[in-house]
């Protein structure tokens, strides 16, 4: 039992080590299409200087549909949970 | 329910405009800097729990839950139906930018000044997103408030 432990404690250290070896330099992300496209045309396309307000309300605005959505659940829920407390 | 000493009352006093102001600016700037809708709803909402807290009894004459959970709602549907309007092209298609209406100043591209009346319907946006969330959030603190506040 103590030698699967310590055998268990050993791999998951070279596994994270491994891990972080592997990691990207920093400040080098890898390159993908999309954030290319937003940094080249999210000024021209939503007229907006700050363009992670443009992805959250423009591009991306379905989504923070949902968030609100979420919030006013939350809400809700916590109106109705508090609703038969004594007064 | 009696609020709390002095000393409270007369800090939070001084507080509150200043968060309140903050918090609209946040808001307002919310596509030309860090923060939207939602940072600055939060702090709204963070400046009128301070004011719950330190005034409960006044306070929670003066918010009224009903009022707010309406103005909720209004801006949850104001937001749904403002990306309704988009729909000719596509839904929560920015329709205002680049358009010359209100908020519908082109931008040049690159690192500029940064000019308020730009960005189509996202301050729009950021502006109902933020009437929801500090409604939402002052509802949370004044139902708990009420519940299970101090009872002397």
């Amino acid at each position: 039992m103590e030698l699967a432990k310590i055998a268990f404690f050993l791999i998951f250290t070279y596994f994270l080590l491994a891990c972080a070896l592997l990691l990207r330099p920093f400040g080098k992300p890898a390159v993908s299409d999309m954030d290319e496209y937003f940094i080249l045309n999210a000024q021209r396309e939503a007229a907006s200087n700050n363009v992670v307000a443009s992805i959250v309300f423009d591009y991306r605005g379905l989504d923070t549909l949902g968030e609100a959505t979420v919030l006013f659940a939350a809400v809700s829920s916590i109106v109705l949970l508090f609703r038969g407390a004594p007064k | 329910m009696n609020g709390s000493s002095v000393i409270v009352k007369v800090v939070s006093l001084a507080i509150i405009l200043p968060a309140l102001t903050f918090g609209l600016y946040i808001i307002a700037h919310g596509h030309l800097t860090p923060g939207g809708g939602f940072q600055g709803g939060a702090i709204i909402a963070s400046a009128l729990a301070i004011f719950l807290v330190a005034f409960a009894k006044q306070a929670s004459k003066t918010l009224r839950k009903n009022l707010l959970s309406a103005l909720e709602c209004l801006a949850l549907l104001g937001f749904i139906g403002l990306s309704f309007l988009g729909l000719g092209k596509s839904f929560f298609f920015n329709f205002l930018a680049n358009s010359g209406l209100i908020f519908g100043q082109a931008v040049p591209f690159g690192p500029n000044p940064g000019f308020i009346n730009t960005a189509g319907v996202i301050p729009l946006m950021n502006f109902f997103v933020g009437l929801e969330v500090s409604c939402a959030l002052t509802i949370i603190v004044l139902t708990m408030l009420k519940a299970g506040g101090d009872k002397k």
